[in-house]
């Protein structure tokens, strides 16, 4: 590192201020997530009369036993997680294998055919049929109001993809040469060699792909009929968004405090892969994916 | 003879070559044939929205015996008053989003390149990048939860409501406001993303070379000096390569966040080409019409983006194709 002997009085107000600053607005991003979990533990007269707290004055459990209390919105929310789980879990693989397989097989450079391939990926990333034609594809295919319409459709990212590809390529062409001079086949190759030294960048997707399920909620919107089939996402929106013109005055309203919490349990599981998430951030593994 | 004969020749043995090669990869081409698929199914097939763009179509409605009505559907769009108002509602949340968020990723990421405190400068990342990855149903509830209006006096308004009530006496209405939304979606903006953003610009400030620094200290530049004309010129073609990029995808506002704000009192303002899309083909079931409504914005997509990748090159920018 360089070695700063002097320091001017400028370079000092400098530190100062950019210090300052940074620390507001780091503080500023995260005060609404520290505000709403300091809310879904108060009580819901303290929210009710005066919201503006940043640690609850009576700290209750309460709206977490109403939510997964079973003889009332509790199974709606633990199928709507279970299903939130299902999919996340079942959804990455399927991304993992169709991003995987594709990537791998445009990495060699040589492959006769290659551009065309490409070329196809890039068309589509830049140009497409729109949301309707793709709605009304996915619901000839019979997939309307399954799950499989919220995994299928988006199997591949073609961003995703083309970074792991560049992964791939980087790879030492040396131990391939090696395993097919040893009578390894280009899948045998793929699996025994490239799968395993690139654990860290699909693991790393695999997060990605698995956060993006975890959030959908356009996909459920638009493909899912039955209420019951809804993911989590759904389930909190129309709990938070839920008025007394929707349950016509006969049905108790959702507490403040209970939509807070909910919030919280939608928020939580990303918080959990966070810091594995984090440990990837690596800038090159973002950059230049396009290329080549 | 004898060179006429090898002519014939080349292109057979090369013609030959290439089998020998393709059957050398068939494997890989075993690999590449899921993504294939799915890219031709998902992402090709859907292009037949050209027929659908130029029928009238309806949810219910057999496809085959749907009428024939060439470009009608977008003449139809073109001259109805939702074609200005969509444009100009597009157009607004663009803009704003191009003059007001769009420096602050590299403001901020200037910001924690200055930091000399490493585990401070990760911990302040961590902080910022975590919005990035709520989903926007979160946000969008959050917002909710803070701004709104207290419905009659025994329940107050969401936290922020109430502190500016207490500041202004009355509080404002956001959620419903046909210019307020605008600075609510910029906000929303402005708090998921602009600290994911800092990541592309950090990259680059990363490859700066530290020798430049060590020359302007022994020269007695100051720490603002080397700012200004060091790390500032060095990071300058991301930010037009970033920069022409954004220009690019200017009708695209995306369908989450508009569809979680939008609502009887602020739709004016916050119906977009997307949200149209979306309202017109997907709840109303008008399949056609929408379907050429998106097409639309598909194809003066492509052209910005050709012409801004174009134009990225031009600068003497590597482009993005």
């Amino acid at each position: 590192m360089i070695s700063i002997k002097r320091k001017g009085l400028g370079d000092i107000i400098m530190d100062i201020v950019v210090y300052i600053v940074l620390t507001i607005l780091a503080i500023l991003m995260v005060i609404p997530f520290v505000y709403v979990i300091a809310a879904s533990f108060a009580t819901e007269t303290d929210i009710v009369s005066s919201p503006i707290f940043l640690f609850p004055p009576h700290p209750t459990v309460d709206a977490y036993k109403q939510i997964f209390d079973m003889s009332g919105m509790g199974a709606t929310v633990l199928r709507s997680l279970c299903i939130s789980i299902g999919v996340t879990v079942i959804g990455t693989i399927v991304n993992l294998f169709f991003t995987a397989t594709m990537a791998y097989g445009l990495s060699r450079s040589n492959l006769i055919g290659k551009k065309f391939f490409l070329n196809m990926v890039l068309f589509t990333m830049v140009f497409g049929g729109g949301m309707i034609p793709t709605f009304l594809l996915v619901k000839g295919l019979g997939m309307y109001d399954s799950y499989a319409a919220l995994i299928i459709p988006g199997a591949i990212s073609a961003y995703n993809m083309l970074i792991v590809r560049n992964f791939f390529m980087e790879l030492p062409s040396g131990l391939e040469e090696a395993a097919s001079i040893d009578g390894c086949t280009d899948i045998g190759i793929f699996a025994k060699i490239a799968l395993p030294l690139s654990l860290p960048c699909l693991a790393t997707f695999g997060l990605f792909y698995a956060v993006g399920h975890w959030n959908n909620y356009f996909g459920a919107l638009l493909y899912l009929n039955n209420q019951d089939k809804y993911p989590f996402q759904l389930v909190l929106r129309n709990m938070v968004m839920l008025t007394t013109e929707d349950t016509n005055g006969d049905e108790e309203l959702p507490k403040e405090s209970l939509k807070m919490a909910v919030i919280v349990v939608g928020t939580v599981p990303i918080l959990c892969v966070y810091p594995f998430l984090q440990k990837h951030f690596a800038a090159g593994v973002m950059v230049g994916a396009i290329k080549g | 003879m004898a060179k006429n004969a090898a002519a014939v020749a080349a292109p057979t043995a090369k013609k030959s070559k290439k089998w020998v090669q393709i059957k050398r990869d068939k494997w890989m081409y075993a690999l590449l044939l899921p993504g294939t698929l799915y890219f031709i199914i998902f992402k090709i097939i859907p292009l037949w929205g050209i027929f659908i763009s130029m029928k009238t179509y309806y949810a219910g409605v057999d496809f085959m015996e749907a009428d024939w009505v060439g470009l009608s559907n977008f003449i139809k769009f073109f001259s109805s008053t939702s074609f200005i108002m969509l444009l100009k509602n597009t157009l607004i949340i663009s803009a704003m989003n191009i003059v007001f968020f769009f420096p602050l990723p590299i403001i901020l990421a200037l910001l924690l390149n200055e930091i000399r405190l490493q585990w401070y400068k990760k911990a302040l990342q961590t902080l910022v990048y975590v919005p990035h990855f709520v989903s926007m149903v979160v946000i969008a509830s959050i917002t909710f939860m803070l701004l709104k209006e207290s419905s009659n006096d025994a329940q107050s308004g969401g936290a922020i409501f109430e502190l500016v009530k207490r500041i202004n006496g009355t509080g404002e209405s956001w959620l419903g406001g046909k210019v307020a939304i605008y600075w609510v979606l910029l906000f929303q903006n402005i708090w998921k993303e602009s600290g994911w953003g800092t990541i592309i610009f950090l990259a680059a400030l990363a490859g700066v070379d530290v020798e430049q620094y060590e020359a302007a200290i022994v020269d007695g530049a100051s720490r603002l000096q080397q700012l200004i004309y060091i790390t500032v010129p060095a990071i300058m073609t991301t930010v037009v390569t970033m920069f022409i990029l954004r220009m690019g995808s200017v009708l695209d506002t995306g369908y989450e966040q508009l569809i979680l704000m939008q609502n009887s009192l602020n739709k004016s303002s916050t119906d977009t080409f997307d949200t149209y899309v979306y309202n017109i083909g997907r709840v109303d079931g008008n399949y056609g019409y929408s379907t050429a409504v998106g097409l639309f914005k598909s194809i003066v997509s492509l052209i910005c983006i050709q012409s801004a990748n174009r134009l990225a090159k031009h600068a003497g920018q590597a482009g993005l194709f």
